[in-house]
């Protein structure tokens, strides 16, 4: 049924080349069930794009597992499986306008839990080539070291992450570029084809909002 | 249990931001959208070269006519394919789909070389005389990739060098057709290295740049 409602698959494309099913490594639960499941998150992400929070934060709960699910097929380290399903809500937030209700939402938000695992895994081996093996570096890090520390600054950067999820697109996008990704203006000016002086006036505006907000909550 | 909690305030922090959103329309009607630009310069173009000479030249020539058609599909096929890419959850397999058109257009192309006699209404170009082949190509897929490019950052391409890729060809292809109106040279060696050098560099360049740009999301 799901499958003959294919909105532009005029070749049968998509229909030919389908990928194996992404939710085969969930569980064993029976694929007409599973197909269920897809139809109803479909119809919830469906109403989410109409403006239904209620239908949004339900599908966006439900595809935890999914999410999960496609980073640990990756082959992403347990630890930072959570990073991934953080950057993959994100960025499902961001372009949820390109999710067509006629085909498989699993199918999506695999696609795009894949490809963030895929971006941790490429920036934890980047940073992994950056550290430095130098024991008095090692030395002067033992403070650091810290479980405890170490988990609250977690907290902190998720507690961050969302209150940035939160900023106007514009301000967003200054941040990821400027402050996460570490661009440099010319480099973010490039990426984002917006120029070095927008980018400066919604990076200050986005850390003002960010500075209330914290200030607000503490 | 810190972790799930982390999720759901992120969660609640989106759902208090959320807005009806307009649904991107599906591939094949964006692509379509995209063709419809093409068209109307192609229209410019006809009315100020008319369409006699290259009515004339295909006549004459049914190779130079083939190259055109093979050049049309592969434009039309490689933007549908580049906004298919640009929906996660579709196969990559959709950039094959401007293979079979691109085949035809370089074959016929191809083929027109080995011709031991000259198109009507055309003469061999000399070997500076393609340079404004080059920059008739390059002129057009520049303002045509930047189109595509900026219809695709409203999508998600998860794989952007692709899609650029295919941005490149569908321009250039499109490029190369919008030359067929008003391209007073029969295929020869030369002409042929000069469009396939400009169809290339218009690839690469989207492929280094485009990738870049489609990257952000």
């Amino acid at each position: 049924m799901h499958a003959s409602l294919t909105a532009d698959g005029a070749l049968g494309l998509d229909g030919v080349f389908r990928r194996p099913d992404p939710r085969a490594a969930l569980s064993a639960t029976p694929a007409s069930a599973q197909q269920e499941a897809d139809q109803r998150r479909a119809a919830w992400m469906a109403a989410a794009q109409a403006g239904d929070r209620r239908a949004y934060e339900r599908v966006l709960a439900d595809s935890l597992p999914l999410i999960r699910a496609a980073a640990r097929r990756q082959g992403v380290a347990t630890d930072n499986i959570d990073d991934v399903v953080q950057e993959t809500l994100l960025t499902v937030h961001r372009v949820r306008h390109t999710y067509d209700p006629s085909r498989s939402y699993d199918a999506w938000i695999t696609a795009i839990a894949s490809r963030r695992a895929i971006d941790a895994l490429r920036s934890h081996g980047r940073r992994d080539r950056r550290e430095l093996h130098d024991e008095q570096v090692l030395d002067m890090q033992t403070d650091h070291a810290d479980a405890a520390r170490d988990t609250e600054r977690e907290q902190e950067a998720r507690r961050l992450r969302a209150a940035i999820a939160t900023l106007p697109p514009g301000q967003r996008e200054a941040v990821e570029q400027l402050a996460l990704r570490e661009r440099s203006l010319a480099e973010a000016a490039e990426h984002t084809g917006r120029n070095a002086g927008a980018l400066k006036v919604n990076l200050h505006r986005a850390l003002k909002a960010l500075r209330n907000r914290f200030h607000g909550d503490s | 249990m810190s972790e799930p909690s982390n999720h759901h305030r992120l969660i609640d922090a989106l759902g208090a931001e959320l807005v009806p959103v307009r649904r991107l329309p599906p591939p094949w009607r964006r692509a379509a959208g995209w063709l419809l630009v093409v068209a109307a310069i192609a229209a410019v173009l006809f009315v100020h070269y008319g369409s006699g000479g290259m009515l004339r030249r295909w006549a004459g020539a049914p190779d130079l006519a083939w190259a055109g058609v093979g050049a049309v599909l592969t434009a039309a096929t490689a933007a549908w394919a580049a906004f298919a890419l640009g929906v996660p959850g579709r196969s990559a397999r959709w950039a094959w789909l401007p293979v079979a058109p691109a085949l035809l257009w370089v074959g016929a192309s191809g083929l027109g070389c080995l011709r031991d006699w000259i198109a009507p209404g055309t003469v061999v170009a000399g070997p500076h005389q393609p340079i404004g082949c080059l920059q008739f190509i390059i002129a057009f897929s520049v303002p045509l990739s930047a189109l595509l490019i900026w219809l695709l950052r409203r999508a998600c391409p998860l794989r952007p060098v692709l899609t650029a890729v295919l941005i490149g060809l569908a321009s250039a292809a499109a490029s190369a057709s919008l030359l067929e109106i008003c391209h007073e040279f029969d295929a020869a060696a030369s002409d042929l290295l000069t469009h396939a050098l400009a169809v290339v560099a218009v690839i690469a360049v989207n492929a280094a740049m485009g990738g870049r740009l489609l990257r952000s999301r």
